[in-house]
């Protein structure tokens, strides 16, 4: 059996799930975004995978992940920034007792 | 033969971190079994001839996105967090919801033809991202620079102490 796009794509398409599971289920706002980062880790292994087996004359998979991890570094750093602040004034991290805003 | 067996010894490394990450009560195990998934990764990336991507990859995510993760743990739960509760009602809805959707991605990955192309990647794959980035994709490359900075500048001003 030949390593083909099929397994790379299984692959993300189990991490995606672990990391919505732990967007979902998860209290601590510091373990939500660590969610999110798995699921950006698995559309990066998707957009590096498709560049290999179906565009490989250009890198433009390649070059989109590249730019989506720099995203993901901002996103880490406000997301933390806001963590932070939200501790500072609210004394919680966990999103469900985070409810100023509720009605 | 061998790229499969390396596939499979790093997606088993790759599933077991991200479980850990995703299951563990004591958040700083957490935030450390993303070092082992980040790297399970990366190897990912070597198999389908990413190396830059690799390199990258190694320097923010397992580096520097670890490190900040774990510094704000251990400045807002008092260390590790382990007195509470770290999951909410919701465990059962998320595990239908989240099975749902892997098993459906799963099967249309699996039923979808895709279109091969029967082309290899350049053998130094840096050297031509490079050109890209500084001719086609000159646009990209300067917005997403904005967009660090306006994230730097917002993180700072959202995380300082108010006076």
């Amino acid at each position: 059996m030949q390593l083909g796009l099929v397994h790379f794509l299984i692959l993300s398409a189990m991490l995606f799930s672990l990391g919505l599971y732990a967007v979902l289920t998860r209290r601590n706002a510091v373990a939500i975004l660590m969610g999110i980062e798995l699921m950006l880790n698995a559309a990066n292994i998707n957009l590096v995978a498709f560049n290999k087996y179906v565009a490989p004359d250009a890198l433009n998979g390649q070059i989109f992940a590249l730019v989506v991890i720099t995203l993901a570094a901002c996103e880490a750093g406000v997301g933390l920034a806001l963590v932070m602040s939200a501790y500072r004034n609210l004394e919680t991290v966990h999103v469900d007792e985070i409810n100023v805003m509720k009605w | 033969m061998g790229q499969l067996a390396a596939f499979i010894i790093l997606s088993a490394i790759t599933l077991v971190a991200t479980v850990v990450v995703v299951g563990s009560g004591n958040i700083v195990r957490s935030a450390l079994s993303l070092v082992p998934a980040f790297l399970g990764i990366t190897g990912i990336y070597i198999l389908l001839q990413a190396e830059f991507v690799a390199g990258i990859q190694v320097l923010i995510y397992a580096g520097a996105i670890t490190v900040l993760i774990l510094f704000v743990i251990m400045l807002t739960e008092h260390g590790t967090g382990v007195r509470f509760r770290q999951v909410n009602e919701q465990v059962p809805l998320g595990m239908i919801a989240a099975g749902a959707l892997g098993a459906f991605l799963i099967a249309t990955f699996l039923t979808t033809p895709w279109p091969m192309a029967t082309g290899s990647l350049p053998p130094y794959t840096a050297s031509q991202i490079g050109t890209t980035f500084m001719t086609n994709m000159i646009l990209v490359f300067e917005v997403t620079s904005l967009v660090l900075l306006v994230a730097l500048i917002g993180a700072i001003v959202i995380a300082r102490r108010e006076r």
